[in-house]
């Protein structure tokens, strides 16, 4: 594969060393911080109840987290530009699998009459184990 | 031996890998099929970096699973999630932030031919994956001993809270699964880091050849990126 990128062509008959692209320190500790910085995000948001929403936030958030995970630490950002591309087609391909997957899944009753049982009758494990919960029982605390 | 020696001392054209390599003043480190070191290392990376598109595949794979039961069992997902201490969570998810960081750093030393800071980097994220390993260890052990555990092997009595919902072990399934998959990943990570780390010793890398702590720094941020995801949706959404 040709180095398809300006940079690494315009030092394509130098030194090898020179092609690759060094991240600055402050950059390294400010992706960092930041990382660590919207992981509180993450926490704190999470006690918030938006209803639907809560999984697009959560998603939102940990997708701006990946993203500077493979733009700074894995130099994406920097690299030749081909890898974004088979990123993006691997991402697509994810996409298109679990969204239709789920259209599938939420569309399943309007058009069976069928909807997902319960794995096997004796799967509830409380009247399988003989186990009954306790009506006083509170219930689980995060 | 003796005729290798004096083919090579003729001033005949070079005709062997070897002889064109100081014909063309290559680095020692790049292989004859390659134009220069930056097709090398470009294409050592590509590799990389499908293995590694293989691999969040595999785990979408999972995350379908889990898109799939956390809507068909929104309620039990919501409550079952509760078992989980989410301050270990978060605590891992800093744990191995920081190994990701402390790993970028040593490529970034290497690439400066700091060795020492290298090999100091390298030893912090190696014991970070450790930590993040025992703090897996007693989650796990906790799980186990409450009988949250995947399918026939659920016997949990409601001592910590009951849980809402039919079919919790579908949850805990879920939650081995994944969270079990990627420990493995964090073992291979630490057995990939520490055979870098180990070569980074005997000074095989420098300035001018690091592919290899380069590539396994790439495998320890899929890592990273996988429990970025991992983090909130069984410890903080269910």
């Amino acid at each position: 594969m040709q180095p398809t990128h300006a940079h690494a062509a315009s030092h394509q008959s130098q030194q090898s060393h020179s092609h690759h692209h060094i991240v600055p320190f402050k950059v390294n500790m400010a992706v960092g911080i930041t990382l660590l910085v919207l992981t509180a995000v993450t926490v704190w948001i999470a006690q918030f109840d938006f209803g639907a929403m809560n999984m697009i936030v959560a998603m939102t958030v940990a997708t701006v987290k990946a993203g500077l995970v493979v733009a700074y630490f894995m130099h994406l950002r920097y690299d030749n530009r081909f890898f974004f591309t088979m990123l993006l087609v691997c991402l697509i391909a994810l996409t298109v699998f679990i969204v239709f997957t789920m259209i599938d899944q939420k569309s399943r009753t309007s058009i069976y009459d069928y909807e997902m049982q319960e794995i096997r009758k004796n799967a509830k494990m409380y009247e399988k184990k003989g186990l009954t919960a306790p009506k006083d029982a509170s219930p689980a605390k995060h | 031996m003796n005729g290798v020696t004096n083919l090579a001392a003729t001033d005949r054209r070079p005709e062997t890998p070897l002889e064109l390599h100081a014909e063309n003043h290559h680095s020692p480190y790049q292989a004859h099929h390659f134009t220069d070191m930056a097709q090398q290392f470009d294409a050592a990376k590509m590799g990389m970096w499908l293995f590694l598109l293989t691999e969040i595949l595999l785990f979408g794979g999972l995350f379908c699973a889990y898109a799939i039961y956390s809507t068909e069992h929104a309620v039990m997902f919501q409550s079952a999630h509760k078992m989980l201490d989410w301050k270990l969570g978060a605590l891992n998810t800093v744990v191995l932030i920081t190994s990701s960081l402390t790993v970028a750093l040593a490529i970034r030393s290497i690439q400066l031919n700091q060795r020492k800071a290298a090999i100091w980097l390298l030893v912090a994220t190696i014991a970070c994956a450790a930590i993040f390993l025992i703090v897996k260890y007693f989650e796990y052990s906790h799980k186990i001993h409450l009988g949250l555990l995947p399918g026939n092997f659920y016997h949990y009595d409601g001592s910590e809270g009951v849980i809402i919902g039919n079919n919790p072990h579908i949850y805990f399934g879920i939650y081995f699964a994944m969270t079990g998959l990627h420990g493995l990943h964090v073992v291979i990570g630490m057995i990939v880091l520490s055979w870098v780390l180990l070569r980074l010793i005997k000074g095989e890398f420098n300035s001018e050849y690091y592919t290899p702590v380069e590539l396994g720094g790439l495998y320890w941020h899929l890592v990273d990126l996988i429990w970025i995801y991992l983090f909130p949706l069984l410890y903080l959404i269910g």
